[in-house]
């Protein structure tokens, strides 16, 4: 982490090490993010060296926060970075629709980072690829494949968000995210004097009439950015052997896949590499395919890029067979094997993935164990022990996830980051109106109660349901790799700040029960509590508070080092 | 075809440091002017769960990801985990496996199986009970990835000095942990098994 901000030469770089290496290269003056894997190192290298690198930067409560945070901080003229697992954008989505109509302050270029989780490696909730917020929000979209890439398209990006006064959008998806290569240092970009906010009504008030004439705007300004996507370098093509009139068009890590499957087959073919997912470079595109018999589309999930090649071939070259998803799945990410397959088929070569039959161990993940422990070994027992059996158990997103795995196999639903409150309220109505007395208790760590909870729980007190909600406070936001949050009274600029306590909330939302336990100390406390609770016909709220295992571990071992 | 890469895969479970590991391989392999490319897993895998990582080396790299069958080393730092890197073994593999197995919910295999599902694919394999030596030896088993590295450059399992290593450590880790890995890799230098 600390060679993201030496001098010269190169370093071992992360691909978020090195998105956070190019926007200092671009002499960034502003980042927020909210963390979220695989973009979380993003935030964690931030919070690491923005005070030594002279750079704003905040985890925000949410995406959406720390979207309208970087949208101010542009429109008052800053180079700005937002940072986000792609989850996060659908929560900030509504912030980024109209950003992109009104763009930019003219020095405050802007770019989004926004990382994809194909296989789902650290995601629940489904295998999102965010491409398509290209179509809905007309944002350019740049897509690396490896931390040099990282570092390169962010400088990239900024350079054109400047020249259009667009915000631009750089996905990752986990294997560059979390790839590492020794990547060339530039020197760390000066930092511009600040213009402050400067007023432009025209610019930065989405209202009718006007919003119709920006959303012209924006469509202008794509067909700009085409023209640089046909010039721009990082759209290129490798040339091949042409004689088989094949070739391959491909973006992302599949390109890296692509190049290993090809030295694999002993082939030489032709590739088109794509930087830019939106807008495509067109007329490069249909000048790959003119001389082609066929060509493969090598991109992982949904075939959006294989959509647009048919789109383009009906005019450029009728005749092309297009080969895409009907040779590689649309479910899970590529590997070099898969994609090696794939080429095979295209070029009329054998190539067989060697399956082995030997048997696969999962060690799952588990809540911490050592001492001082987890705490949610504590409450996951007590709640066990003295809930009804027809209770309903409603997940959230965190740490305490794993209480759907082995052994506790307890959640009954597991959706988004506050939807345990939020749905847990639409089966207390619902089984209210058919007689069904099911309890329900659902639960809500304290990064995702302060992330996404609190308008739950009003909704839940103002159209009055009773579910028992049990808020694991553990004083962080675990589950991402420790990031501070309201409750714990740190910023991402290390600043001590009052604690913002959860159980003064709740009573400014007028819930009548609130009990804050703990729950390695005060077991018995928190079975009688739960017991009691339940029966209650408002809604309760059980405050679990007591510091993650792992902190109290760290902590611990600094004090006896002392 | 095999390419003249290097490949690696450590094995093991969130927690036991696979990430310095390739850190440190990473850092040897660049102050050596080669290629290098690591794919890593961060996050849910941490907390006690799998965790494969590769490591890729040589004149050029493209993936970051090993192609099936062609790992030339696989360590696992976890004995059940080295099931998880056979899609990558091929008889030209060896295996560096530490006797220690974290327990697994129910579904865990016997050391014997391991042993006969490894041996079945390469004649190279060595089972050592890396934490067991290292608490032992050096009071502390955390520096059982490192026992494997001295382990690996003795035996010229790869492509790397011990004094590639040790100049890799001292650039990679905090100066406060560089005598007991200096140590660790002596140590290893002149273990025998027996
Ligand atoms: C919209 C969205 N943003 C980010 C994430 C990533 N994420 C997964 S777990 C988690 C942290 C939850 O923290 P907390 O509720 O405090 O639980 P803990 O891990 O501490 O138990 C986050 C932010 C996500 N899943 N969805």
């Amino acid at each position: 982490m600390k060679d993201v901000l030496k001098k010269s030469g190169k370093a071992i770089l992360l691909g978020n090490e090195a998105i956070v290496r190019g926007a200092l290269e671009s002499g960034v003056q502003f980042v927020s993010t909210y963390p979220g894997t695989p973009a979380s190192e993003i935030g964690n290298t931030f919070f690491h060296i923005a005070k030594t690198a002279g750079v704003y930067f905040e985890f925000s409560i949410n995406e959406k926060t720390a979207l309208e945070a970087g949208v101010g901080a542009s429109f008052s003229n800053l180079k700005t970075l937002v940072a986000m697992k792609n989850f996060g954008l659908n929560v900030a989505a509504d912030a980024l629709m109209p950003f992109c109509y009104t763009g930019t302050g003219k020095k405050g270029p802007t770019v989004i980072v926004v990382a994809d989780d194909p296989s789902c490696h650290s995601s629940a909730q489904s295998e999102q690829n965010s491409r398509p917020f290209a179509y809905m929000a007309h944002i350019p979209i740049l897509e690396p494949s490896d931390p040099q890439e990282c570092k390169d398209y962010i400088k990239l990006g900024f350079e054109i968000s400047e020249k259009l006064s667009l915000p631009v959008m750089v996905r990752l998806t986990t294997r560059v995210a979390h790839q590492k290569m020794p990547v060339v240092l530039n020197r760390i970009g000066a930092q511009r004097p600040s213009r402050g906010f400067v007023k432009d009504q025209n610019r930065f008030i989405t209202m009718p009439p006007r919003v119709l004439e920006q959303h012209r705007e924006l469509l202008d300004k794509i067909e700009k950015i085409k023209e640089i996507a046909e010039k721009s370098p990082i759209n290129k093509i490798h040339v091949g052997a042409k004689s088989k009139k094949i070739g391959i068009i491909t973006s992302g890590v599949s390109y890296l896949y692509v190049r290993e499957a090809l030295l694999q087959l002993n082939l030489n073919l032709p590739i088109l590499k794509l930087g830019f997912f939106h807008p495509l470079p067109e007329k490069k595109i249909k000048n790959f395919i003119k001389g082609l018999n066929k060509v493969l589309v090598v991109e992982e999930l949904e075939p959006f890029l294989e959509k647009e090649v048919n789109i383009l071939a009906k005019q450029a070259n009728p005749k092309l067979e297009i080969l895409g998803k009907d040779v590689l799945s649309e479910v899970g990410e590529l590997d070099p094997d898969k994609v090696a397959s794939a080429i095979a088929k295209l070029a009329g070569k054998k190539f067989k993935i060697l399956e082995s039959r030997t048997k696969r161990v999962k060690h799952l993940p588990r809540f911490c164990t050592g001492w001082p422990t987890c705490p949610y070994w504590k409450l996951f027992a007590a709640v066990k022990q003295v809930a009804p059996k027809n209770t309903v158990f409603g997940g959230d997103i965190g740490c305490y996830m794993m209480a759907a795995l082995p052994p506790h196999n307890l959640y009954n639903y597991l959706s988004c980051m506050g939807s345990s409150l939020g749905i847990a309220h639409g089966v207390k109505k619902a089984t209210i109106k058919t007689g069904k007395k099911q309890k329900v208790i659902a639960f809500i760590g304290d990064g995702t109660f302060f992330h996404a909870g609190i308008p739950a729980v009003m909704n839940i007190v103002y159209n009055k349901s009773n579910p028992l909600i049990i808020i694991l406070d553990n004083r962080i936001t675990a589950m991402t790799g420790h990031q501070p949050n309201p409750g714990m009274g740190k910023t991402g600029m290390s600043e001590d700040v009052p604690q913002i306590k959860i159980e003064e909330i709740l009573k400014a939302l007028r819930v009548k029960h609130i009990k804050v336990i703990d729950p390695e100390t005060e077991y018995a406390q928190l079975t009688k509590t739960i017991k009691r609770f339940l029966t209650k016909d408002e809604v309760s709220v059980i405050i679990s508070k007591r510091i993650c295992g792992l902190l109290a571990q760290r902590a611990l071992k600094k004090k006896n080092a002392k | 075809m095999q390419s003249k890469t290097f490949n690696l895969v450590i094995a093991g479970v969130g927690g036991q440091g696979l990430i310095t590991l390739l850190q440190v391989l990473a850092q040897a392999a660049m102050d050596k002017g080669l290629e290098v490319r690591t794919s890593e897993l961060h996050g849910l895998s941490q907390r006690g769960g799998s965790v494969s990582v590769h490591i890729r080396l040589g004149e050029k790299v493209y993936s970051p990801m090993i192609p099936k069958r062609q790992a030339n080393l696989v360590i696992a730092l976890e004995m059940q985990e080295a099931l998880n890197a056979v899609p990558f073994a091929s008889g030209r593999t060896t295996f560096l496996i530490n006797k220690y197995q974290s327990p697994t919910m129910g579904q865990g295999v016997s050391e014997s199986y391991i042993k006969s599902a490894i041996t079945g694919i390469t004649k190279k394999s060595v089972f050592l009970s890396a934490n067991e030596i290292t608490e032992k030896e050096l009071g502390n088993s955390v520096v059982s990835g490192s026992f494997f590295l001295g382990y690996a450059i003795t035996k010229g399992l790869i492509p790397f000095t011990e004094n590639d290593i040790k100049e890799a450590i001292k650039k990679v880790m905090p100066e406060k942990h560089w005598d007991i890995n200096m140590k660790t890799i002596d140590f290893a230098k002149q273990y025998h098994e027996k």
